[in-house]
């Protein structure tokens, strides 16, 4: 019966694997969005019976409740929207700082893994293999408890040459404060900044067209500093002077401090993620062709140069795309903050459904905010994979 | 293109289908959808009344403290002893007459809400303070107080610490998710003093960081902080400052929406209230029994009345808590009274006979 005889189709069309694919796509993608729309609905009216229907008025309200560490200034007298932003800051300096710092060790651990030298190579593959089999919250609980908290008590502080000192309330380091000269000096440093950007400039041009690149970066940090340090000696006042913590009553005042409870989630996320990128890294210069490398070498080019110039241009293609997902593990395991009392998004959070009750609510925002995180980091990153692949040909 | 790729779609398309039909089952009998979006209140099926619902499982479950000894806490064989827990016992003993009957599930601070609304425990019995947040927009009901306390502040002797002023610019360790960690801001608010405060999750962990020199100061209810410092390494080096920051009355909880459960848990605290006001105990309560010629009595130990079947339970609810855990006083004697570590005066937690705030209507 099925005498469907168009031109070159022999198949009925229920056996035709395009007409199923897309019969099955659409079943699909409305069964998923039926799922979707019925736990929305069973969640919107569940609330509703509770007579606590979603309403998200109450962030307005007062938090009530104190923050220990904060990058804008918060009281009990703010609202919650408020201190979902201080959690919310939180959040993005710790993932931030730590995809910094984790992106250093990872490539040094990478390299140093792959180094023709026995004991480098063995000692990364040990801190690869330890890491990468220890569950992060055992390991951020240990370092909290066991070793930034048990750094010594505020009266007995270990201080390093009288400018910084090491506590178990935080780690204090000498800072700088603004004074007469500073308004004066701003403008020195701003006219630095200038001639070292163009020097930069010139200096690339110039590399450009001999083929024989400077080391502009050198030349631009030198006259900067040359700058900075000649500017200082010509004000009359002095443009700045030194902050240097004190101890004042219960805690040292003054300088700039880290709080055990960042230090823990900040180095327990670094030296976690730090394993994973490692690996990342190995597997991206293995992918490298021996072959690069030889005619490297064969051109004359130092081990550093090889991997600078011909390795890792080329290793980054492979390396970006699970690069990325280590940053989103980052961030994502930052919510893990709560464990050793450093108050993030998601600790705040919590805090707020317990004092509010307004659960659903803040769990939703918790999660936009982790999404949009998310987003934006993959945004970023597949933009500059796509940049970095244009290199290929 | 490829047959595996159908295959794949296919389980794909099951299990979204199983899922669905799952799904539509649990909300309604009815199989077609669009009659559940019309408000039809009959054909709801009435959801089953918490007594029933454990009567069926055979077994209450009670969430409580884990880590605060003599109210609420594991112990090292596995089981859980304090005063919180008798209440869980006595609750066991009015429903099944038997006290056993109890599954515990230990909760942080920051989780008895969440679990208490969604279904996970009938009653919270854990250090719980009632405020009218937690009774209103937490969806909580509060049976009677079982403990009237305060918040306090715990400090090493040696810190010089005597007053909350002299703790400005100190750090100040707290749990998350408590009364305490509120009052504590509306304290130091109030007063004008600056602080840091450090907040964890748990007990083991404040208390923890407050060993560890992290913080000056260890704040929750007194009652947990003298409960937390037997714990201690070296209890004699701290002590507890003379400020009470607030009030915290402490006592079971129940979730809004099913009265005769809030009523059991209710009349089960003022059965151990009325206990201890007629002087019944576990010791006397048999002959009390069966010599009752006061009726109050009588009421009480199921021999006239009915007041058991008004609450849903056997007549002899009362007699059963009493007999099983005993009344009020024994129940904090056991726990807290001068034969244990704590030795906590009854204070305010004595029964109004003898001054106190323990007070319970009439059993009739
Ligand atoms: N009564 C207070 C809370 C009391 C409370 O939970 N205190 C902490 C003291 S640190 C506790 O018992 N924690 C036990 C645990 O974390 O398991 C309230 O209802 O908010």
């Amino acid at each position: 019966m099925a005498t469907n005889t168009r031109k070159g189709s022999t198949v009925p069309f229920w056996r035709d694997e395009r007409y199923l694919q897309a019969i099955a796509q659409v079943i699909v993608v409305g069964g998923i969005a039926a799922l979707g729309w019925w736990l929305i609905r069973n969640l919107l009216t569940g609330l509703e019976s509770l007579g606590t229907p979603l309403n998200f008025r109450f962030l307005g309200q007062t938090a009530q409740f104190d923050i220990g560490e904060s990058m804008i200034s918060y009281t009990r007298n703010s609202p919650y929207v408020r201190a979902i932003l201080v959690g919310l800051l939180n959040t993005i300096k710790v993932s931030s700082v730590g995809i910094l710092f984790a992106t250093l060790f990872g490539v040094i651990i990478g390299v140093a893994r792959l180094s023709s030298n026995w004991l480098v190579n063995r000692l990364a593959a040990a801190y690869v293999e330890l890491l990468r089999n220890i569950p992060l919250l055992v390991f951020l609980i240990f370092l909290s408890s066991t070793v930034f908290h048990k750094l010594p008590l505020v009266a007995e502080a270990a201080s390093i040459g009288k400018w910084a000192f090491l506590t178990n309330r935080g780690i204090y380091v000498t800072w700088v404060h603004k004074a007469a000269g500073w308004s004066t000096y701003q403008w020195v440093l701003l006219a630095g900044l200038l001639i070292s950007v163009v020097m930069s400039v010139l200096l690339i041009r110039q590399g450009r067209r001999t083929g024989r690149m400077p080391l502009w970066f050198l030349w631009a940090l030198l006259s900067f500093i040359g700058v900075a340090v000649v500017g200082w000696f010509i004000i009359p006042a002095t443009p700045l002077v030194p902050d240097i913590p004190t101890l004042q009553g219960r805690n040292f005042q003054g300088g700039i401090s880290l709080t055990p409870e960042f230090m823990a989630i900040f180095s327990g996320l670094v030296i976690y993620t730090a394993a994973f990128i490692a690996e990342v890294v190995r597997a991206g210069i293995q992918a490298v062709s021996k072959g690069q490398r030889e005619a490297a070498a064969a051109l004359g080019l130092s081990n550093f140069m090889t991997l600078r110039l011909v390795v890792f241009p080329q290793a980054m293609r492979v390396i970006i795309p699970p690069l990325t997902s280590q940053y989103l593990n980052l961030t994502k395991n930052s919510s893990l903050a709560i464990a050793v009392g450093y108050p993030d998004l998601f600790a705040v959070g919590g805090t707020i459904v317990n004092q509010s009750g307004r659960a659903v609510e803040i769990i939703l925002i918790t999660m936009g905010v982790y999404l949009s995180f998310s987003l934006l980091t993959s945004l970023f990153m597949n933009w500059y994979n796509r940049h970095t692949q244009l290199v290929e040909r | 293109m490829s047959r595996k790729l159908l295959i794949v779609l296919a389980v794909l398309i099951l299990s979204v289908l199983v899922l669905g039909a799952c799904a539509s089952n649990t909300t309604a009998d009815k199989p077609a959808e669009q009659t559940a979006s019309e408000p039809a209140p009959q054909e709801q099926p009435a959801t089953k009344s918490t007594l029933d619902v454990v009567k069926e499982r055979g077994k209450i479950i009670c969430g409580v403290n884990q880590a605060v000894p003599g109210f609420g806490f594991l112990q090292s064989d596995g089981s859980f002893a304090g005063f919180d827990i008798d209440f869980c016992k006595a609750l066991s003993a009015a429903v099944f007459g038997d006290t056993s009957k109890v599954e515990y599930r230990p909760l942080n601070a920051k989780q008895r809400f969440t679990a208490l609304q969604g279904g996970e425990i009938d009653v919270l019995i854990r250090n719980t303070t009632w405020t009218l947040t937690r009774d209103t927009e937490l969806g909580a009901n509060f049976a009677p107080t079982t403990f009237y306390d305060g918040q306090g502040i715990t400090v090493r002797k040696d810190s010089g610490v005597n007053t909350l002023e002299d703790l400005a610019g100190g750090s100040i360790c707290v749990a998350a998710g408590t009364t305490t960690e509120l009052n504590l801001a509306d304290q130091m608010a109030a007063r004008g003093i600056d602080y840091t405060p450090v907040v964890f999750e748990t007990a083991d962990e404040t208390t923890g960081a407050y060993l560890d020199g992290r913080c000056d100061a260890y704040t929750t209810d007194k009652s947990g902080l003298v409960a937390r410092m037997s714990l201690f390494p070296n209890p004699e080096e701290h002590k507890i400052l003379d400020e009470t920051l607030s009030k915290e009355p402490l006592g079971p909880v129940v979730r809004q929406g099913d009265d005769q459960w809030f009523d059991i848990v209710k009349w089960v605290v003022f059965a151990t209230f009325t206990g201890e006001e007629m002087n019944i105990n576990s010791q006397n309560v048999d002959d009390a029994k069966a010599n009752a010629t006061d009726p109050n009595v009588r009421k009480l130990l199921g021999l006239e009345g009915d007041m058991g079947q008004k609450l849903g339970l056997s007549n002899d609810w009362a007699y059963n808590i009493i007999k099983m855990v005993g009344n009020y006083a024994e129940i904090y004697d056991r726990n807290l009274g001068p034969d244990t570590v704590f030795n906590l005066a009854r204070g305010l937690n004595a029964s109004w006979v003898d001054g106190g705030l323990l007070y319970a209507p009439p059993i009739r």
